[in-house]
């Protein structure tokens, strides 16, 4: 049966030396004994004067072609004892060895420090200009939707809304509750020591309602639904089906952009009431447990301690942070190439920079609202 | 008595409610070409992909190599596994790798052999699939659909396989790369004793290759024979594919040649 691949040096009849090739040359017969081999191989090559018999030899691939060949530096040695169908392997393996080698396979493009420097330079200023002409695409689209109401998605807005709101409750619920404790917990130590329990309802009421609430949602929304939304736009990009849509007449940015744009503009200041409310009550909870301040005080103190102002406040950076979020998330997935690798990519930098844009929109927010529902 | 290099016995197959196999058997000796052919939608890639070991079926056994498909040793079965080429009907090339490095890399996870020998192997796969050696350096997403079928011929081919399953290797090529895939097989089969169970719909292949023709129909194997013996069967759906015109042209085309 099968037979270790074995080449030996041995002396012929005519005392000449002769190298004997026998057992399978096979890829799985020679993975193995390859370190072995090739030194025997190497010295061969250097051997213009050796005769080959191959008589011995069973089962020839093309790797075992391969090796052969190569042993003889790429031509027929003058002495060769072979059977005429091997002979035909080798030259099978010969011509197509000749064919690839042609022309040299292109390496890899190596890195190179100041072109990727560039490169990257480059790529920033295409996603900005991007995002510039998808939000222009996005408003022509909306003004075709007002003057055609006939063609407004509205199923897929409802979808989304579903989808990126209503399923996004429970966790966004659990999450402000226990926030609102941590919270409130960690003020209450402090401000038993200097006696000022019922700030607390403001420190919780600013700290929520205005910065927490949005901005912890706008967090949970940019992974949850942010990366969700990239990697649907970016599956439809490498299985060619936005291109399929777009070979019905149907525009892609008005098919698939503005509804999620739409939708979480209007699902994000729900959301954010919602964990806001949320997290006031994990608040009034430890509240009430840590500093014996009861529901219906902590509830009649709050409108007078933090005007309404802050709530509208917190809701318009909802509508914004949405708006971001949804945006970016599809300009990433839209320029996804087809590949996975690509798809990983960009929905990684879909996540990180929806949330750091937030965070640059919360940090300008604070600035233009700086004297508005805080006490002077 | 040579032991058959694919043995399924008694394979049933269902998706939810709908038996997609039913009762089949199929079996396969070293050396030989086996043509499965069918209706669309009978089952043909169902088949394949449990022959392959991707899909266990409902009921029944398969063997390759007369071992069985699933032992509960993890390197015997990854030694089995690499014992034969898949070629998938839509490619199933890695998109994140160029072609280069999808043909490489069923090699390189060997783990034997050196960076140089992969090179030296995989253009030589590439010309034998009549692939440019500047092609080497594309992605799967900037290849023609003939060209993806090539490298995933390549790539099927790259671990010296004794059993190759193929689903619709020339869907897709044009004649020209049709009749060279169909040489490229003939020289494997007779330099190697491989054997090769086949999917397609293209009669001159059929004709070229095959030496047997297993028809798909009705959940099973409904017939398992030389051309001229599978052509005699009575079955509306031989009717339709085999005294087509086309299927009579290659025929007569074959029957000339012989
Ligand atoms: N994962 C699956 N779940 C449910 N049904 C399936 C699944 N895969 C295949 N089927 C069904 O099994 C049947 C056989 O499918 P299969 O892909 O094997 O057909 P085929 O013979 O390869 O067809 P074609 O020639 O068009 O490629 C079809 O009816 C298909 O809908
Ligand atoms: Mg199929």
């Amino acid at each position: 049966m099968a037979k270790e691949p074995s080449l030996r040096i041995e002396r012929g009849v005519r005392g000449q030396p002769v190298a004997r090739v026998s057992g399978d040359w096979i890829l799985a017969r020679l993975a193995p004994c390859l370190a072995e081999l090739t030194p025997t191989l190497d010295n061969c090559r250097a051997r213009r004067d050796l005769d080959w018999d191959l008589s011995g030899l069973g089962a020839l691939d093309t790797v075992g072609g391969l090796l052969l060949w190569q042993g003889w530096e790429e031509r027929f040695p003058p002495e060769l004892v072979v059977s005429p169908r091997q002979r035909a392997v080798l030259e099978r393996v010969a011509a197509s060895h000749a064919a690839g080698r042609a022309q040299a396979v292109p390496p890899p493009p190596r890195p190179d420090w100041i072109a990727s420097a560039g490169g990257f330079g480059l790529e920033v200023w295409a996603h900005l200009t991007n995002l510039v002409v998808l939000l222009g695409q996005l408003v022509l689209d909306a003004g075709h939707c007002l003057r055609h109401p006939g063609e407004i998605p509205l199923r897929e807005i409802s979808a989304n809304v579903y989808k990126a709101g209503v399923r996004a409750m429970p966790v966004t619920a659990l999450v402000g509750f226990l926030i609102g404790i941590v919270l409130s917990y960690l003020s209450a130590l402090q401000l038993r020591n200097v006696g000022a329990d019922i700030y607390i309802v403001n420190i919780l009421g600013y700290g929520i309602v205005r910065e927490l609430g949005p901005v912890l949602v706008a967090v949970l929304v940019a992974g949850r639904s942010g990366s969700a939304m990239t990697a649907q736009l970016g599956v439809m990009r490498v299985t060619e089906e936005i291109d399929a849509l777009a070979t019905f007449g149907v525009s892609r940015t008005l098919r698939l952009v503005l509804p999620k744009v739409v939708a979480l503009s209007l699902a994000m200041p729900l959301l954010v009431l919602w964990t806001t409310a949320m997290a006031l009550w994990g608040g009034m909870v430890a509240a009430q447990v840590q500093l014996d301040i009861g529901y219906e005080f902590f509830i009649a103190t709050l409108p007078r301690a933090v005007p309404v102002a802050n709530l509208w406040i917190g809701l318009a950076k909802g509508v914004v942070f949405g708006f971001l979020i949804a945006l970016i998330a599809s300009h990433f997935g839209l320029h996804v190439r087809p590949n996975t690798e690509s798809l990983s990519a960009n929905t990684t930098r879909s996540v990180v920079i929806s949330i750091t844009s937030v965070l640059l929109v919360d940090a300008v927010f604070a600035v233009a609202t700086r004297g508005i529902g805080v006490p002077v | 008595m040579t032991m058959p290099v694919i043995e399924v016995r008694k394979l049933s197959t269902r998706f939810g409610h709908t038996w997609v196999l039913h009762d089949l058997d199929l079996v396969v000796g070293r050396g030989e070409v086996v043509a499965l052919v069918g209706g669309s939608g009978s089952g043909k890639t169902t088949l394949l992909r449990q022959i392959n070991g991707l899909i266990k079926p409902t009921e029944g056994s398969v063997r390759l190599f007369g071992e069985p498909l699933y032992s509960r040793d993890v390197h015997r079965d990854r030694a089995l596994r690499r014992r034969f080429g898949m070629l998938f009907q839509h490619g199933a090339l890695f998109s994140a790798f160029d072609v280069f490095d999808n043909v490489a890399f069923p090699m390189r996870e060997l783990r034997l052999l050196p960076a140089e020998l992969i090179r030296d192997l995989v253009m030589i796969k590439l010309a034998q699939v009549e692939l440019k050696p500047e092609h080497a350096r594309r992605m799967p997403a900037e290849l023609s659909g003939g060209m993806v079928k090539r490298v995933a011929l390549a790539r099927a081919l790259a671990l010296e396989p004794e059993l190759l399953l193929l689903d619709e290797p020339t869907a897709g090529l044009d004649p020209d790369r049709s009749a060279a895939f169909v040489r490229l097989i003939l020289a494997l089969r007779e330099q190697l004793g491989l054997t090769v169970l086949l999917v397609t719909h293209d009669v001159d292949t059929l004709v070229a290759l095959a030496t047997r023709v297993a028809v798909l129909a009705d959940q099973r194997i409904l017939a398992f024979g030389t051309l001229d013996e599978v052509i005699q069967v009575d079955h509306p759906f031989f009717r339709n594919f085999f005294c087509g015109e086309a299927m009579q042209r290659a025929l007569a085309g074959s029957r000339a040649l012989r």
